[in-house]
């Protein structure tokens, strides 16, 4: 099991690192460059010069990368060109404001999700359980940001229960912050329990044909006793495995939605670092997703080899 | 002739309708999508303007009808670029093994830790938003799904006993991939193809939205949406009408995809991230 | 002799179709039963209609007796206290009808915490001592195992025992050793038998497999196209069969004892039809070398001889 878990970890090092250099690569692509680009109508060859020497532009590629990625692994993200602002302290301040959100959608996606999909699953002969699956169809074909909008729309608009956009920080409000949170939440956390609940109610449709399934019934378990203590363990494999690919929904989900509110978190800075060119910002801020993006991948299918035994023993 | 499942004709019509309008629109829509006419703004439905008009005085039906070439046209272009590269990728990892499917599986892994959305920010800091690089950053995004599909499936083709039958007879590697791989994955490929088809659509509206999608004066179904959230007072069915237009081709995609799974019953489409 | 379970006309029928064409048959107290059919019989679905474990969209008709009352129109509840309990069921793969996420003691157990009120501790102790019983080494660690750890014959051992667990009236297994080596085919057929006998138990052997029958049963029931077509006791079936599928069948299995030359090993022409594609009136009629016009009426299932076949022409001349 460990030889698994080093070589699962190794492979995540390396994932990062080919993806900051991916990164680098694709930001250091311009034809341009960063300088040309940030001095604009006063871009004389002098100055651009002098604005390369400054942000170390001039030395070779490898030494910038090498001196991006050594910062970034000390915590030293660099400084924003255009708010000259530290990027670290940056995006902690923004984290304060993705965290809450995306930890209460992914609340509110679980909360609604599991019951409905397992209704869904054990009733998908019925009435009910059609009902359901169709809801959740149409469920997930609504964009998020149009899902935030339209809830935007009622709830703020024309009922005034919360507002419609914009955020007071935690410090002088919590309520108020609180609220700014709830209709952008509500937005992403319903489409992704759309999507959740089908993934949930195929698993509990496919658990249910199992022939162990049919053997603790046979052994005097009724349906649903056999669901509960043999079933659900078992469906939770094939949901597990895709909870990695809908926690990097989640986020990008997180970063639009930010924008539908103008909610001051890091998919906002993004968007605007990307409007304004700020490329350092963008490298970093990317490079950072992209790192959450792969460790929670990673611990998923850790998580996934610790619920099913026969994939422990194995290599 | 066995009955067709019901998903597979809800969503092929709804896919054909989304077809026709925008091949319609090519020739014909009620009023002129970029005519201006500022004195009729912000009007609600009526005999003239069927879903009403625009902040500019356009007429909001013509636009979601225009709009809906520019759907289709991101869809197909992200997925050619997609299958394009994917497919080789894949067939020849599934066909050849060893270190050349290590060096594509483990690219293809760290490509997928890209969402679309978040690729698109990035060749939108870089070069200027434009619907190329929408499109580019979306079909990239989906390189690593279609490789790996493809392999999946070719996998399962190289232990069939026929093709060993062939190599032992001295079939070479691409007459193997001609005649035996890719007959057989295309099953596969048709059913990934129309439900990535679905998350591309969703993919480019959130770039639109976010306004490093397709460029003004285009009509785009996501940007017009992010137009009306500043109108949302004088106008509020304006959110409606492009959002409505969205899901439904979202939702025609899925029902088709899902529909041909049942029909072709390949088992080993890959999961996309719902909402990319 | 009492009989431990009475069938009455069972039906069972997928969507349209009847798979399961009025079968009645008893079992005796006490008797070991083979159910002999190949695929597409009818003989595991009839089987799955005793237990009351149809697939979904499965339904079931007639009656089935135990102990006076009739198993079919048992609410589930009800049905669910004797299932594991009075009735129990051997299933043919072991490896998918075990829960690959529990542990082998806790699932052998479950029987005796169901029925028997035991607590946990107490229930797998008693699990212990039945792995012992079927014969699997090393029992406590095998407890702790899970099934992928085990052998193919281990795991059917272990079913053996978690279904044996509160002593059934009547054991239904259905083909147990078809998934498994040779070798261990007779040890797990043995073992049956053994507890069978022991428990005073009474068995109904599903099989294709001819030689299982004649080597652990005493009574033979022989199904084909959803019914039974001929039935009696394993010498009465096996030496003087009269039906002219259990002839063939008879004669497709080479012999061992037999100078080779001695008899052409004949295969039935034709194949099984599928389901819902039996011809109207005896079902073996396509493929029968008896057949002529008055077969395309069902013969009924009558005394040939010392014992019941269903046919017009049985082998050995006319009743």
């Amino acid at each position: 099991m460990t030889v698994a878990i080093t070589t699962r970890l190794a492979a995540l090092v390396a994932s990062l690192v080919a993806a900051s250099v991916l990164v680098f690569v694709i930001v250091n692509l311009l034809p341009g460059d960063v300088a040309t680009v940030m001095l604009g109508t006063n871009a004389t060859p002098e100055n651009v010069a002098i604005l390369r020497h400054q942000l170390g532009l001039d030395q070779p590629l490898w030494l910038r990368y090498v001196q991006w990625l050594w910062g970034m692994l000390r915590g030293d993200l660099g400084v924003s060109v255009l708010s000259h602002t530290e990027i670290g302290p940056l995006l902690v301040q923004k984290l304060l404001v993705s965290g809450p959100l995306a930890l209460l959608a992914a609340v509110i996606a679980l909360v609604v999700s599991v019951p409905v999909g397992v209704v869904a699953g054990v009733r998908y002969r019925r009435l009910s359980g059609a009902i359901i699956s169709a809801l959740s169809l149409g469920g997930i074909a609504i964009p998020a940001f149009w899902a935030g909008l339209l809830l935007a729309t009622i709830f703020a608009v024309k009922l005034r229960l919360f507002p419609a956009g914009g955020f007071i920080d935690w410090s002088e409000d919590p309520v108020a912050a609180a609220r700014s949170l709830v209709l952008p939440a509500v937005a992403l956390g319903l489409v992704q329990a759309a999507v959740l609940t089908r993934f949930i109610r195929s698993a509990i449709i496919e658990v249910q044909h199992e022939d162990f399934i049919r053997t603790a019934r046979a052994k005097g378990l009724t349906r649903w006793q056999a669901l509960r203590r043999h079933g659900f363990r078992n469906a939770a494999i094939p949901v597990v495995t895709v909870l990695g690919i809908q926690i990097t929904s989640l986020l990008v989900g997180a970063i639009v939605i930010e924008n539908v509110f103008v909610l001051p978190g890091l998919g906002r800075l993004l968007f605007q670092s990307v409007g304004n060119r700020d490329l350092i910002v963008v490298e970093d801020l990317v490079m950072v997703l992209t790192t959450v993006v792969l460790v929670v991948n990673f611990l998923v299918d850790l998580s996934y080899r610790l619920l099913d035994p026969r994939i422990r023993s194995r290599r | 002739m066995r009955r067709l499942p019901l998903p597979l004709i809800a969503g092929a019509a709804v896919v054909g309708l989304v077809v026709l309008v925008a091949l319609l629109s090519l020739v014909w829509t009620p009023h002129d999508p970029d005519h201006v006419v500022i004195p009729d703004r912000f009007q609600g439905p009526s005999s003239a303007y069927l879903l009403g008009t625009d902040q500019f005085g356009r007429d909001e039906l013509s636009r979601i009808m225009a709009g809906a070439r520019n759907t289709l046209l991101v869809g197909i272009v992200t997925i050619v670029i997609a299958i394009a590269v994917g497919v080789p990728v894949g067939a020849l990892s599934a066909l050849y093994r060893g270190p050349l499917e290590e060096v594509f599986m483990r690219a293809s892994d760290v490509l997928l830790a890209f969402p679309a959305i978040l690729l698109a920010l990035l060749f939108a800091a870089v070069f200027r938003p434009s619907t190329v690089t929408a499109m580019a950053a979306i079909g990239i995004a989906f390189v690593p799904v279609f490789a790996r599909v493809v392999r999946g499936a070719g996998l399962q083709v190289m232990e069939m006993d026929y093709v060993t039958a062939a190599r032992t007879f001295g079939s070479r590697g691409w007459w193997i991939l001609l005649q035996h791989l890719l007959p057989n994955v295309a099953n596969v490929l048709i059913v990934q193809a129309t439900i990535a088809f679905a998350v591309a659509i969703l993919a480019e509206a959130a770039l639109s939205y976010l306004g490093i999608g397709t460029p003004p004066p285009t009509a785009s179904w996501g940007r017009m949406l992010s137009d009306s959230q500043d109108y949302l007072y004088q106008a509020p069915l304006l959110a409606l009408w492009p959002g409505l237009a969205i899901a439904l081709s979202v939702l025609g995609f899925n029902l088709l995809g899902d529909g041909l799974r049942d029909l072709l019953d390949p088992k080993l489409v890959v999961r996309l991230p719902a909402q990319a | 002799m009492a009989d431990a379970l009475g069938v009455e006309d069972l039906r069972v029928r997928v969507g349209e179709i009847e798979a399961v064409r009025g079968v009645s048959f008893a079992l005796e107290a006490g008797s070991r039963t083979g159910l002999i059919g190949e695929s597409g019989s009818g003989k595991t679905l009839t089987a799955l209609a005793l237990m009351g474990l149809l697939p979904d969209g499965l339904s079931a008709t007639g009656r089935v007796l135990y102990k006076g009352r009739d198993l079919l129109s048992l609410a589930d509840d009800d049905f669910c206290e004797l299932r594991g309990d009075r009735l129990a069921m051997v299933f043919q793969e072991p490896m998918t009808a075990l829960n690959p996420l529990m542990r082998i003691g806790d699932q052998v157990a479950e029987p005796l915490m169901l029925h028997r009120q035991m607590g946990r501790q107490q229930a797998l102790a008693t699990a212990t001592r039945n792995l012992q019983r079927v014969h699997i080494p090393d029992p406590e660690e095998k407890m702790r195992a899970y099934p992928h750890e085990l052998s193919g014959g281990q795991r059917q051992r272990a079913m053996i025992a978690m279904a044996m667990a509160c002593s059934p009236d009547i054991l239904i297994a259905d083909e147990p050793t078809t998934a498994l080596d040779v070798t261990v085919q007779a040890q797990i057929l043995h073992l049956l038998d053994d507890l069978v006998i022991e428990q005073g138990a009474t068995l109904l052997l599903i099989t294709h497999d001819l030689p299982v029958v004649a080597s652990t049963c005493d009574q033979v029931l022989v199904m084909y196209g959803g019914k039974i077509v001929e039935t009696g006791t394993v010498d009465q079936v096996f030496d003087r069969s009269r039906h002219p599928y259990t002839r063939a069948l008879l004669d497709a299995i080479p012999p061992l004892d037999e100078e080779l030359p001695d008899r052409h090993l004949r295969a039935i022409p034709g194949s099984v039809p599928g389901l819902g594609q039996f011809p109207p009136g005896c079902p073996f009629r396509n493929r029968c070398p008896n057949v002529d016009e008055i077969c395309v009426e069902m013969p009924p299932l009558a005394r040939i001889g010392d014992h019941l076949a269903a046919c017009w022409h049985p082998v050995g001349g006319e009743p």
